[in-house]
This record gives C-alpha cells, sequence and structure tokens, in this order.
C-alpha cells in the first residue's frame, strides 16, 4: 500500500476568497517558501522531470523493467508505454506521470518534416498524458496508425507531430526529440510543448 | 525586508482583518440532528441516513408548483459533471464542483460566504471529474477529493483544518463520493475500478483525522471470500465505492453498494468475485463486514451496484420487515430483508428490458445466466441493458406519503462488448475491453423514447406510472410532503416537477445545462426552497457521445455549473 505525502503547497484554503486572506497567504508564501525547501520536497529521484540525455526505460512495476532498444520498436505496432532513465544514476524516472513516454516506429516516408528531425529510423516519441484531461493514451487505432485517448476519445496523428484528428482536446500531444546511442533510445531535447492538461 | 515596511504590511494586515466580515452564526452538526434532521434542513447526501431523499416539507405542493420561479442562481465557473446536492444547515448552504472546489452560500440571498479551491496535481488524470458532495459533522466541512484525501475545512470561513492521504492517485485511486459520517466517523470509499485498484472503505475520526479502520471490499488472503478470486486477481480487482452508504442506528450498521470486479471481462477472474456488485453491512464501530448479498456474481456488463440500497420497512407476509431496496445497474428491482446479522433475498424482478438472466434462485435470489450473452475475452456479446444499465449511479426515491419508489431508468438500449486480456500497467485503463471496442446499441423502440422516470408500489411490487422522455436520463430524483417529484437528467436541460401520484409534468425550467446534480429542499422563516445544480459533464456526456453516434445526430449539450434556487412568488 502506498500513499503519497499530501501535494507541495495545499495549502489550498480560502486563499482567493477574501482580499485579506490573500494578502496574507502571499506574505506567508513569501516568508516560508524557500528554493531548498522545494527541493528537498522533491528529492526522489524517480519524481524528477526527464533530461536530455535520459535513456528510455521500461518503468518498474513492467515484467522486464529494462532499457528500450531500436529493436524493441516495430513498424506499425501498438505504442510502448516508457519512462526515462538517468544514465547515471540508473534510476527510471516512474514515479511522475508527466514523465510517461509513448514510443513507436512508423513507416519514415509518412512522417512530416518536423516529426521526421525528432526521430530516428522512424521511431517517434510523445508524451502519453492527453492535453484535455490528462489520461494516458493508452489506445492505439491500427488501421488508421491514430493514438487514441480512452477517457474522452481525443484521437492524435502521430505521423503528423500527433496533432489532433477529433475528440475534446484542444492541442497535440508534446513531441519528443530521440537519438540511437548504440541501441539505446536516447532523449535528445525537450518537449515540444507544455505537459498535461488545462486546469479548469 | 526592512522594518519600517514590515510593520506597514503588520498594518495592512490588521486593517484587513477589521474589515473581514463577521463570523457567520453556524449550527454545529450532532449526531442527534443527523439522525433526527430538522424539517426545513438537508444535512446529507440523501437527507436521512435511510437514503429516501425524501423531504417532509409541503409549503410547495400539487396545487401550487406551476408558479415556482427561480429565486436567484450561482455560477461556479466549472465544467464537467455538477451532481453534487446543495446541502443546508440552518441557512448555509454548501455545494462542491469537479476539481474539488466547495461553496458556501447564504442559503437566503445566494451571497457568497467562502470558497475553497484545491490545487491538484499538474498530472492527475480524470476519468470522472466530479463530486458528489460534502459532509457536515461539529463544525466542520468534508469533502473526498479526486486526487484521494480526505479534507476537513472549517464551516465558518472554509480555512484547512487538516487533509489525510487516503491512497495514491498516481495508481488510479481517487474519490467523488459524499462521505458518510455516523457517530464522530468520517467514511468514506474509493473510485478506481477501470484502473486497477483493490477497492475499500476506509472510516477517520472526525476531529483528529486519524485512521480508525480500513475494510477491503476484495479480501485478501486468509480473509472470507478470498477464494472466490483466483490466483493473484484479487490484487487489482476493482470493487471500487463511490456513491455514499446508508445507516441503521438501531443495528449500527452502514449499508454500502459495491462497484463490479476488475478487469470488466469475468473470463480473467473466475468465481463469484466477492464482494464485487453487492450490499455489504459495516459495522461502523469496527468496519467489520457483518452480512452481504451479492446481487450478480462475476459481472461482464460494467453493471456495479454502487448506489446504496434504501432503509424501508414493507410488509412481507403479514408482518412488517426492515427491508433493503435497490433499483440495480443490473436492471432488476432488488427487495432485501435486513438484521443484526443477516441479509435475506425476498424479490427481484426487471425494471427495464434485461435479456441476461435467465432465471432467479428463490430462496437465495442468484442469478443464472445465459451464457451467450455474456462478455468475454477473445469474442463479442450482446446484452441488454447497456453498460449504463437500467440505472447508473443517480439516486432513487421513496415517499412514505405514496409509498411509491421513484426510478430514473433507462430503456431500450443494449451494448456489446469483445473483450480482450487486460495487463495491469499502474495508472492505465485495465478493462479488458479496449474504448474502440464498446458497443451502445438502441433497439427501435429507441427511437420513441429511452429514459423514463418509473414510480413502483413497494407494498403490492407492481409498476404505477411511467413517464417517458426522448432523452436519456441521468436524472437524481427529490420527492417532497407536498405530493411532488423533482428531477431532471434529460439532454434537453430541463429540470422538472412532477405528480408524485400519477407521474403528470406539472412543472418544467429550462436550465443552463444538463441537470445531472442532487435536488434538494430547504425551509428558512417559513419559506420553502428547491435547489439544484445544473452542469451536464461525465457519463452523461459520455453516453450522449456514443448516442450520437448510433443514431447519426449531433447533440450540444452546453456545459459549465450553476445552482439554480427556485421558491414560490
Amino acid at each position: 500500500m502506498t500513499t503519497e505525502a499530501p501535494p507541495a503547497g495545499s495549502a489550498q484554503d480560502a486563499c482567493a476568497s477574501a482580499p485579506r486572506r490573500r494578502l496574507l497567504c502571499a506574505a506567508v508564501a513569501a516568508s516560508v517558501v524557500s528554493p531548498l525547501l522545494s527541493l528537498a520536497a522533491d528529492a526522489d529521484p524517480s519524481k524528477q522531470p526527464l533530461a536530455p540525455g535520459d535513456v528510455l526505460a521500461f518503468a518498474s512495476w513492467e515484467d522486464e523493467p529494462r532499457i528500450v532498444t531500436a529493436a524493441d520498436v516495430l513498424l506499425d505496432a501498438a505504442p510502448l508505454s516508457v519512462y526515462p532513465q538517468d544514465p547515471a544514476s540508473g534510476v527510471t524516472r516512474d514515479n511522475a506521470r508527466l514523465n510517461q513516454i509513448l514510443l513507436l516506429r512508423l513507416d519514415p516516408s509518412s512522417l512530416d518534416d518536423a516529426t521526421r528531425a525528432r526521430a530516428v529510423d522512424g521511431i517517434v516519441a510523445y508524451s502519453a498524458i492527453c492535453t484535455h484531461a490528462a489520461c494516458a493514451v493508452s489506445e492505439w487505432q491500427a488501421d488508421k496508425r491514430h493514438l487514441v485517448c480512452p477517457c474522452h476519445s481525443s484521437e492524435y496523428d502521430p505521423a503528423k507531430s500527433a496533432a489532433r484528428v477529433t475528440g475534446p482536446t484542444a492541442r497535440a500531444l508534446p513531441a519528443l526529440p530521440i537519438k540511437l546511442v548504440g541501441d539505446k533510445l536516447v532523449i535528445a531535447g525537450p518537449f515540444s510543448a507544455a505537459l498535461g492538461a488545462p486546469a479548469t | 525586508m526592512r522594518p519600517t515596511l514590515l510593520a506597514l504590511g503588520l498594518l495592512l494586515l490588521l486593517s484587513g482583518a477589521s474589515q473581514a466580515a463577521e463570523p457567520v452564526p453556524y449550527s454545529p452538526v450532532t449526531a442527534e440532528r443527523l439522525t433526527h434532521p430538522e424539517p426545513g434542513n438537508w444535512l446529507m447526501y440523501r437527507r436521512t441516513y435511510d437514503s429516501w431523499g425524501y423531504s417532509p416539507l409541503k409549503q410547495i405542493d400539487t396545487s401550487n408548483v406551476a408558479q415556482l420561479k427561480p429565486l436567484w442562481s450561482f455560477s461556479t465557473g466549472v465544467e464537467e459533471g455538477h451532481q453534487s446536492p446543495p446541502i443546508v444547515n440552518d441557512g448555509v448552504m454548501f455545494i462542491t464542483t469537479p476539481r474539488d472546489q466547495v461553496l458556501a452560500l447564504d442559503a437566503r440571498s445566494g451571497e457568497l460566504i467562502w470558497r475553497y479551491r484545491r490545487e491538484l496535481p499538474a498530472d492527475l488524470f480524470q476519468l470522472h471529474p466530479t463530486n458528489r458532495g460534502v459532509a457536515l459533522y461539529g463544525d466542520r466541512v468534508y469533502i473526498a477529493t479526486v486526487d484521494a484525501f480526505l479534507v476537513a475545512l472549517d464551516a465558518r470561513t472554509g480555512a484547512l483544518i487538516w487533509e489525510k492521504p487516503v491512497e495514491n492517485y498516481l495508481a488510479g485511486y481517487y474519490m467523488t463520493m459524499a462521505p458518510l459520517v455516523v457517530d464522530g466517523k468520517i467514511m468514506v470509499g474509493v473510485s478506481g475500478g477501470e484502473f486497477g485498484v483493490r477497492g475499500f472503505i476506509q472510516a477517520f475520526d472526525a476531529q483528529s483525522g486519524e485512521s480508525l479502520w480500513k475494510t477491503f471490499t476484495v479480501p485478501g488472503p486468509g480473509e472470507p471470500g478470498h477464494d472466490s478470486w483466483p490466483g493473484e486477481t484479487w490484487k487489482h480487482g476493482g470493487v471500487p465505492v463511490w456513491v455514499t452508504g446508508s445507516y441503521d442506528p438501531e443495528t449500527k450498521l452502514a449499508y454500502w453498494g459495491t462497484g463490479n470486479a476488475g478487469p470488466w471481462m469475468g473470463d480473467q477472474r473466475a468465481g463469484d468475485n466477492l464482494y464485487s456488485t453487492s450490499v455489504i453491512a459495516l459495522d461502523v464501530a469496527s468496519g467489520q463486514i457483518r452480512a452481504h448479498h451479492q446481487y450478480h456474481w462475476n459481472d461482464s456488463w460494467d453493471w456495479d451496484e454502487v448506489a446504496a440500497p434504501l432503509l424501508i420497512d414493507l410488509p412481507h407476509n403479514g408482518k412488517m420487515q426492515k427491508s433493503l431496496v435497490h433499483a440495480g445497474r443490473d436492471g432488476y428491482l432488488w427487495v432485501l430483508e435486513r438484521s443484526a446479522n443477516d441479509i435475506r433475498f425476498v424479490s427481484g424482478q426487471p425494471y427495464v428490458h434485461q435479456n441476461v438472466f435467465t432465471k432467479l434462485d428463490a430462496e437465495t435470489g442468484r442469478p443464472t445466466y445465459d451464457p451467450t450473452k455474456v462478455p468475454h475475452s477473445g469474442g463479442r456479446s450482446e446484452f441488454c441493458p447497456s453498460l449504463w444499465g437500467g440505472k447508473d449511479w443517480p439516486p432513487t426515491a421513496y415517499s412514505p406519503d405514496t409509498g411509491y419508489l421513484y426510478i430514473p431508468a433507462n430503456e431500450n438500449l443494449c451494448s456489446a462488448f469483445t473483450g480482450e486480456k487486460a495487463k495491469y500497467r499502474r495508472g492505465e485503463l485495465y478493462m479488458g475491453v479496449p474504448f474502440a471496442k464498446i458497443e451502445v446499441l438502441p433497439t427501435p423502440e429507441a427511437r420513441d423514447h429511452i429514459g423514463e422516470l418509473q414510480a413502483w408500489d413497494l407494498k403490492t411490487g407492481k409498476k404505477m406510472w411511467t413517464t417517458k422522455f426522448k432523452s436519456h436520463n441521468w436524472g437524481p430524483v427529490l420527492t417532497t410532503a407536498g405530493g411532488l417529484v423533482f428531477s431532471g437528467g434529460t439532454n434537453d436541460r430541463y429540470f422538472r416537477a412532477f405528480d408524485a401520484k400519477d407521474g403528470k409534468i406539472l412543472w418544467q425550467q429550462r436550465t443552463n445545462s444538463g441537470v445531472v446534480g442532487v435536488p434538494t429542499s430547504y425551509s428558512l422563516d417559513g419559506k420553502q426552497y428547491v435547489a439544484v445544480q445544473s452542469g451536464w459533464g461525465v457519463d452523461a456526456q459520455r453516453k450522449q457521445d456514443f448516442l450520437d453516434k448510433a443514431f447519426g445526430t449531433r447533440t450540444q449539450v452546453p456545459q459549465g455549473g450553476v445552482l439554480w434556487v427556485f421558491g414560490l412568488p
């Protein structure tokens, strides 16, 4: 049984309700929160955001929690769900949902220019977190080669920068540039856009 | 900061404090008040522990309801499903919204007293973005959150008193129900049946927030019922509890409805899968399961039975019998007998077309299934009613005046699933049916109507009337001593009053959105009010999308929550 500590900054009381409280909240925030404290709260390496140079790996709860190789990614197959691993410590950063990545291999000739620039041998990587309500985009429409979010049916085209095809989402899945180092897939730069869904 | 600036800051704070509104008068909620609420108050999810959804107020009645007018409204500024009841304690109203905002309002004027906004994690995912209301105790307000915390707020100011982690949202746990409060204990259950959670109900001390007990709805090794789960399937067996339970103060037992087992395909967890799709009686002092009744075993249809049974005394074999009444998602109206250590089957009969059960055992009520109607891995099966059942979570209501149970039903819809082997991945759907392989199949009669409001005479077991709607129906039901039934639930955005005796529509108001909120009634200074939130979303929207696909239509139900309060001019 795992339980999480209260999320940092959860003094979400009635800060917004009255001018006096807003002032008080601002004062408390200014006096208490320091960079040191916020670092300490996020010290767990498995919760750190990904960094260029990270190696892609299967999550620690998978049957084989190992580093992904290019040979694992099959042409036109359903996407693999993977996470970044810090190559120095060997820690897979799989305790942060925003780190979840979809990895798939498409015909290189089907990719648009921007997608081809981020891909290696037709292998493309996207954030797995739907930009509508932050569910994991876990379904694969094999006939159209589209990614589908099961929660509210937003559909994305991975050959076209994961642009929205249909559904309630407003924007594409953030794309992740990757490169091949030996037979390992390595993150070559940051995500193309902000991760996750808007907090409406 | 220089001393002069610090002093100035303090001065500002102090002068601000002097301008703050006076604390609102607030009547602490006691165990006695929860057991015997004043007629003009609505202190918990269904107003009373027996879950009747009945108000004894009768100023608004069948003779004058046609004059009912909106008196004030309040826009929440939030999208998605607004399902929570306006809960009212001596003039202070509490509502909740998706993303777990809590708003305290002056129930007379509509003035905002305070608003709690929860800072939710950036990576939170929500399959069911909603909340079903607060619980009140002492001078505190309790909310179970979608990031799986139990939160206690000061009822007068909205200030956070404590928040306790209940489970890990990253593993798919979340909470949407209004907590149940009994004898200083705050009880909650968890959602997440589609994500491979292991369901449970947990009790916390109302004062300290300390955990008092935790009872899993999927028994672990060595516990009774564990052998109804093969191998390791119990670890991700689902059976969430996401609607508030009922409570019998005489026996001190709380009655909870439980969800379906996971993954959805029953052949991946062969066995009865206790205590899925059941009612369980929990001893509130210890959390022990004292009795249970499983409505249907080894569910493969997504037929949660989470709505808590109503506690009603009914005549049976010449004497009054303490009963449990439940309109199941499986399409059957169930009547059970309850006692301190037992729950016994009395009767079950379909209230919508159901083609899965071929018979019920006369003694136990255990259904026998038509095997061609049971979804399975590696094939397609059709079944009726649809995956949302005869009725989903929206609560029924019971009037002691008519003796009728009012059911917000859905007729003329079937479904098909094509199952496949499910693989557990933390935080991902674990259903055994890809979303693309879920089908909603309207019957030819669905062009006539889908939604219904039904009235059943529980003394005779006969249906007394049905009022039909072209739209599907997601309307929670309120009934009052004024001989009225209030409900919305249709995609045409209406909120309606019905004659409790014959189902005639006596009044209706078109609102901003679809009404999937629980309606309540209260009174102040001798004036009766009816309150409800209008804010379409969650599965009402999801089902609408499926129906539009089936019919080739494009129905637009606008979103955005508004609280409406009605009264006589």
